[in-house]
């Protein structure tokens, strides 16, 4: 197998909450920005409440956390280019890609889960 | 080899044996994400551990994340008649040479260091996990 002689994993993150409200989104962007240094074929999917995390105006001073939306801007510049958004969440909350802070692609629940079956980890957030 | 792959975030019975009954050696990973007590996660990725081991496969590591890290607090001190998840990861470790560390970044934020760590138990960075998931079969997730 090509991708065991190079070593390579596909590596996919999975956002399914909110940001705010429990710690799973900023411990796992914390966790992407660590692996994505392993040279490793990483990607996010946001799925669920998760695409919140990409959501554009969030204003966290009123709870005393510092925002991270804008971290997730700047993962092109550790190489993490594959956004993935599942079109049924984003359009259950009413949101449009216009919404997001950065450009994804949206993709339906199947096409979702068939990157996820081509993945050699999946990690839960 | 088994197809790698996504398996399941949750678990239950049947969860365990679809991993194991393979007929193969798997190399496991475990992801632990929850603390002890409060949520199943601890117990049913120790029972998994367990169930692994017993059908011959090879449980590499145990890496604790989120409010998992807590698992290794040597100070907690359940009640007798209850199970001691602290005791029982220390035992995993050094029984079957079974890893167990938790994240560094995560256990700093909680108050985790090596004065209330278990024995057998480690503090080690998220490279550590990147190389678990990299070198095992399969990375197994419990929590949240």
């Amino acid at each position: 197998m090509a991708e065991e002689q190079t070593n390579i994993k596909k590596i996919m993150h999975v956002m399914r909450h909110a940001p705010h409200g429990t710690i799973y989104t900023y411990e796992g962007l914390e966790m992407i920005l660590i692996m994505a240094a392993y040279e490793q074929d990483i990607s996010i999917a946001f799925i669920g409440d998760g695409v919140y995390a990409l959501k554009k105006g969030q204003d966290t001073a009123g709870i005393d956390i510092k925002g991270f939306a804008k971290t997730f801007m700047a993962l092109d510049g550790y190489d993490v280019e594959k956004l993935y958004v599942d079109a049924a969440s984003l359009a259950e909350r009413g949101l449009t890609e216009d919404d997001l802070v950065v450009d994804v692609e949206v993709l339906s629940s199947g096409e979702i889960g068939r990157l996820m079956g081509e993945q050699d980890v999946v990690l839960p957030h | 080899m088994p197809e790698p792959g996504y398996l399941s975030m949750r678990s239950s019975g049947s969860f365990a044996s679809q991993i194991i009954n393979q007929g193969t050696i798997v190399n496991i990973g475990i992801l632990l994400k929850e603390g002890p007590y409060n949520h199943q996660a601890s117990d049913t990725a120790y029972k998994f551990a367990e169930a692994a081991i017993a059908k011959g496969h090879k449980v590499d590591a145990v890496f604790l994340y989120n409010d998992g890290v807590t698992n290794v607090n040597k100070l907690m001190d359940p009640p007798q008649d209850d199970r001691h998840i602290a005791d029982r990861w220390s035992k995993l470790s050094k029984q079957h040479g079974v890893e167990v560390l938790a994240c560094i970044a995560a256990s700093k934020r909680r108050g985790i260091n090596d004065d209330i760590l278990i024995e057998g138990g480690e503090i080690t960075g998220l490279g550590t996990l990147t190389d678990i998931a990299i070198r095992n079969d399969r990375l197994v997730t419990f929590g949240d």
